[in-house]
């Protein structure tokens, strides 16, 4: 059955109901550079959660990006402070995270230990590697050339806005038109008769968390890049924000339901809000609750519209049979 | 489910691994340090402290780190006190939770000091800090007198209901409020992280363009406030302040990027640590609270 309007477009009604409100109480907040201004800020929770998109597609879940963007950024930076050429730096940082991915996954499908556990002792392993290595401080003094992937501008358009429009395409094609979109959605859906239907799961799940650990990689050198060092404690609590912006975007936790543009609308809802609430000057005190409730409600509102519509349906179904 | 049990026993035992200090010989001093959290610049500059201290006065260190816990720098005081050390130096996660923690080395006759932040707790023998209201006030005063008393200012806060941030926040709004033309346009909190710091300052200049100063809570959030304003084109038009003297931060002091800095010296914190520490096993008396005095650190500093 074809999904109706609000089944598919239900989150995007909210994001666009909230920015609504947001430009009627405050006359920046529909400024172009306030909009490339939040847009530049979800850049970074936008790469995470398009990675942690395909994971919980697969049934999974990754507590470990927030450490891995602040290892694969550490190790960046301590190279690049340590006076290596830029281009091998940054391939450094890729393979660090790619391989913290391969870790995961391979535990996770040779060991048979459930993605919670494998990713949250990866989250304090890799936070005490990355302490380990920048010695607790901060490394700093990394250059002006590599400020360009956090802070640069190409065409008038910041770089991480670029990078994130990037993977953006690449992640949606993939996941709708490849080989390897299609079955990692049918592991999460339904994993047996996936293995039935000859695909190689484990193979697939490897592959996911690899690719995280690649996103994540990426997102550490742009925030180092951004802020022009990279601080052990960077990245803590990330994975929260990413796992939100996916299941605001409608993607099942349960797996094989989803979509990265959905994911896309809950990043921006997550980064509007904070906008707005910082625009707004309105008491840090409220602000949490204020966020706390606008999630909830964001995510009940976008299923009620979606069970409407199931029930509007049904009925129209039901009078066209009698 | 019994796989995911052994699985939480084996985790639980890699977390819960503490840094035990060398042992060397029996009869030297042993002082046990129960740090809140190794993980920021701030504490490890203290522990720096500590660790010279102590080796200049050849005492032994048994040290933890309770990475923000709470729960977990209980328990590791608990497993402290155990090793009967001559002393325990603390610095809390929270100044009420470690109640029952300090209550119970003094029944093991262990004397404690607290660091940095203090306890409720009457068995507290001494408290070393800095004067978070004094420092906030110093702040105030120097962005109300570059700016000639008339201007826009805004303050990054920490982490809401922390004691540092509510002693900071006092002293900013009181030395400010005695300007008739300084303007306080918005407080927001960036929970002394440096990326939030970062954000919210690109969202408040958003809001605000007109703003001529900003106070930030600690150096991490001003360093963060930095990036905002450069990529918004307003270095030189904005001054801005923090709080720590971390080094990354004194060093954007002296290369004019970043105004001026609070020295809470956590360094001398963890020095002075030691040495009162020492002065009372040695017999003397210490005073119920030791305050190391706060100085402003400004491109001035460095002109020598």
């Amino acid at each position: 059955m074809e999904k109706s309007f609000l089944q598919k477009y239900g989150i995007l009604l909210v994001l666009l109901l909230i920015c609504a409100v947001l430009s009627f109480l405050s006359p920046v907040f529909l400024t172009a550079s306030n909009l490339i201004n939040v847009i530049r800020q979800i850049s970074i929770n936008g790469i995470l959660a398009i990675g942690m998109t395909f994971i919980i597609l697969t049934g999974g879940i990754d507590l470990s990006v927030g450490s891995q963007v602040a290892l694969t950024g550490a190790v960046t930076a301590g190279l690049l402070s340590s006076g290596v050429n830029l281009g091998i730096a940054v391939v450094a940082g890729l393979f660090i995270g790619g391989l913290i991915g391969f870790v995961n996954g391979t535990i996770i499908t040779k060991g048979g230990v459930p993605p919670f556990i494998v990713t949250l002792g990866m989250l304090t392993a890799a936070r005490g590697l990355t302490l380990i290595y920048t010695g607790g401080r901060p490394i700093y003094n990394l250059g002006t050339s590599f400020r360009f992937f956090g802070a640069g501008y190409m065409g008038g358009i910041p770089v991480p806005v670029i990078i994130l429009g990037i993977i953006l395409i690449v992640s949606h094609l993939t996941a709708k038109h490849t080989v390897f979109g299609r079955e990692v959605y049918a592991v999460g859906g339904n994993p047996e008769a996936a293995v039935y239907s000859g695909v190689n799961k484990n193979k697939r799940l490897v592959q996911v968390y690899t690719l995280m650990g690649f996103l994540s990689a990426i997102t550490g050198i742009v925030l180092t890049s951004r802020l022009g060092s990279a601080d052990p404690t960077a990245g803590s609590g990330f994975e929260l924000d990413a796992i939100a912006a996916v299941v605001i975007g409608g993607t099942s936790m349960f797996g094989g339901e989803g979509a990265i543009s959905g994911t896309l609308v809950g990043a921006l809802i997550i980064g509007v809000i904070n906008n707005g609430l910082n625009l707004l000057n309105v008491s840090s005190y409220y602000q949490q609750v204020i966020k706390g409730v606008i999630v909830v409600g964001a995510v009940l509102m976008d299923g009620y519209a979606r069970n409407k519509q199931t029930k509007l349906t049904k009925s129209s179904v039901e009078q066209s049979q009698a | 489910m019994k796989k995911t049990l052994v699985w939480f026993a084996v985790l639980t035992l890699l977390l819960g691994t503490v840094n035990v200090g060398h042992v060397f010989a029996k009869d030297t001093v042993e002082i046990a340090v129960a740090f809140c959290t190794l993980n920021i610049p701030f504490f490890v500059e203290m522990e720096n402290g500590v660790r010279e201290a102590a080796e200049e006065a050849q005492v032994r260190l048994v040290v933890t780190n309770a990475e923000d816990s709470a729960a977990k720098q209980l328990s590791q005081v608990e497993d402290l006190i155990t090793r009967k050390p001559d002393l325990l130096l603390l610095a809390p996660v929270d100044s009420d939770v470690l109640v029952s923690a300090v209550e119970a080395a003094h029944k093991a006759n262990i004397p404690v000091i607290t660091i940095d932040r203090t306890v409720n707790s009457d068995k507290v023998l001494t408290y070393i800090g800095v004067d978070d209201v004094a420092g906030g006030r110093a702040a105030g005063q120097y962005i109300a007198e570059r700016l000639n008393g008339e201007g826009n200012v805004i303050m990054l806060e920490g982490v809401m209901g922390s004691s540092a941030q509510r002693d900071r926040a006092q002293g900013f709004e009181e030395a400010i409020g005695e300007y008739e033309g300084i303007k306080l346009l918005a407080k927001q909190t960036a929970n002394f992280n440096r990326v939030e710091g970062m954000n919210v300052t690109e969202n408040l200049l958003q809001a605000h363009p007109d703003v001529d100063a900003i106070f930030a809570q600690n150096d991490e959030m001003a360093l963060g406030a930095l990036r905002a304003i450069e990529a918004a084109g307003k270095q030189d038009k904005i001054v801005v302040v923090g709080f720590d003297a971390d080094p990354e931060a004194k060093d954007a002091v002296r290369l004019g990027e970043m105004d001026a800095t609070v020295e809470g010296s956590p360094y001398k914190l963890g020095v002075m640590g030691i040495e009162a520490s020492l002065q009372y096993l040695n017999g003397e008396t210490l005073p119920s609270q030791i305050l190391i005095p706060l100085e402003l650190v400004t491109q001035d500093s460095f002109a020598e």
